[in-house]
């Protein structure tokens, strides 16, 4: 890794959210999100309260309210699963429109809309103005076994190479006249990842025999 | 298939993160005999094959497309206990720096994709490894019932935690057909490319399947003087 680059999330910045320790925004973050998950849907006020405290937030870290938008597209699954609720949850019927549905799972389906964008905008947030080493540490702060911060060490430096191997083949694939199209294009995708998979051990096991060559010690603290 | 903030309750998110913690406590104990001192750097790379398996589009019809979830392949693969830690870090890693699935589900989804998925899909390669007749081309079956039974035991398990910490009324039966039609049919593409991509991998490194340990023939290496 040379030049200071963070994932494809990040977003660099000195706002003071981006200088704050990652392991006080992690332990926030996580008690922010349970104490909205455990907020009832009648209170309206503290919805508000936590809504404003996110907006304050964001505005603070001068990411650009743009940039975390088209990043929620990563909520479209949730939303999807809200606008069936309504229609499979049991328990009185309401009328809307021309339409009758269920009461509490209308009132669940706007809950669990505000609850998992709240979420979604907090982690985008947290991973827009945190380095991922900086997160690792944090971790490792917050008494995560090292030995998973480590893994998750190795991961965050060879995403970028086992994706851009990812899109190396898919090139390869494509130069060839290849294209994806249906089911019985499968075997050709499948065995793409059984390549990757042998590429991918091969790398770690030549990365190890370097590491351990230079005088890596497992058990070692960094 | 990742589980949101707001979709279970605060108590059963907590219930769900201490079965995790317990259970990546005992695969971190486990991985070590299966890789010894190379867990990290190994498991770092096959985390990170798994994330990028993950996004990998198989298309299905009508522009619509399904991807792998990797549970079964991974435990196949490099066996149940890395192929746990592998599973949690993609889903920490998922949730903390690509906002994909919530952080108090976070226990959850390790409960669901990690757990119960390596777990059903190491019983269901062991038995079907006992079954099936000991040959090498019988791995790639066993682990596509391993993967048609992990993800099938996933979604059950998943609306098991719903019928206790679920925030939304809705009757158990309708919610557990509706779950395991779906995901048996999730669960069946699953299979296929697990099937695919290890009977691939079989063919070109048989050595670095775990789970064909047991069925590769192991040749010592010979040397002998030829008569002139």
């Amino acid at each position: 890794m040379g030049a200071p680059h963070g994932h494809r999330l990040h977003f660099h910045g000195h706002s003071p959210i981006h200088r704050a320790p990652a392991h006080l925004k992690v332990a926030a973050l996580v008690g922010f999100m349970l104490v909205v998950v455990a907020t009832p849907l009648s209170w309206l006020p503290a919805f508000a309260t936590y809504a404003a405290v996110l907006a304050v937030l964001v505005a603070l870290s001068g990411v650009p309210a743009s940039y975390l938008a088209r990043r929620m597209v990563i909520e479209t699954p949730v939303l999807v699963f809200a606008v069936v609720l309504p229609w499979v949850a049991s328990g009185p019927r309401v009328e809307l429109g021309v339409l009758t549905v269920s009461e509490p799972g209308l009132a669940a389906a706007a809950a669990l809309v505000v609850k998992a964008t709240f979420g979604v905008l907090a982690s985008l947030l947290l991973a827009a103005t945190t380095d991922p080493r900086e997160l690792l540490a944090g971790l490792e702060r917050l008494r995560v076994p090292a030995q998973l911060v480590q893994i998750m060490g190795f991961m965050v430096r060879y995403l970028e190479v086992v994706t851009d191997e990812l899109g190396r083949m898919r090139t390869a694939r494509e130069s060839r006249g290849f294209s994806a199209r249906d089911p019985r294009h499968w075997p050709v995708l499948g065995r793409s990842v059984g390549a990757l998979f042998i590429r991918s051990f091969e790398r770690g096991e030549r990365v190890h025999l370097a590491m351990v060559s230079r005088g890596y010690d497992p058990g070692a603290r960094r | 298939m990742h589980v949101p903030d707001g979709f279970l309750d605060a108590p059963t998110s907590l219930a769900t993160a201490g079965v995790a913690a317990a259970a990546v406590a005992l695969a971190l104990r486990g991985a070590r005999r299966e890789l010894d001192d190379r867990v990290a750097p190994l498991a770092g790379i096959i985390a990170t094959f798994v994330f990028a398996g993950q996004m990998i589009n198989f298309p299905v019809a009508g522009g619509t497309s399904g991807h792998l979830l990797g549970g079964a392949m991974t435990t196949v693969l490099v066996g149940p206990f890395t192929g746990l830690l592998c599973m949690t870090v993609v889903i920490v890693v998922q949730s903390l720096l690509f906002a994909d699935g919530g952080i108090t589900a976070l226990g959850t989804n390790v409960v669901l994709m990690g757990v119960v998925a390596v777990v059903t899909a190491h019983l269901v390669f062991l038995a079907a490894q006992v079954l099936l007749p000991k040959r090498v081309s019988m791995v790639a079956p066993a682990a596509a019932l391993a993967a048609l039974a992990s993800v099938a035991t996933s979604a059950a398990t998943f609306v098991l935690l719903y019928s206790v910490g679920g925030v939304v009324p809705i009757p158990f039966d309708t919610l557990l057909t509706a779950m395991l039609g779906v995901h048996l049919l999730i669960g069946a593409g699953e299979a296929v490319i697990t099937f695919v991509v290890v009977a691939g991998i079989m063919g070109v490194r048989p050595d670095l399947v775990r789970g064909a340990r047991g069925v590769l023939v192991s040749r010592e290496l010979e040397t002998r003087m030829v008569a002139a």
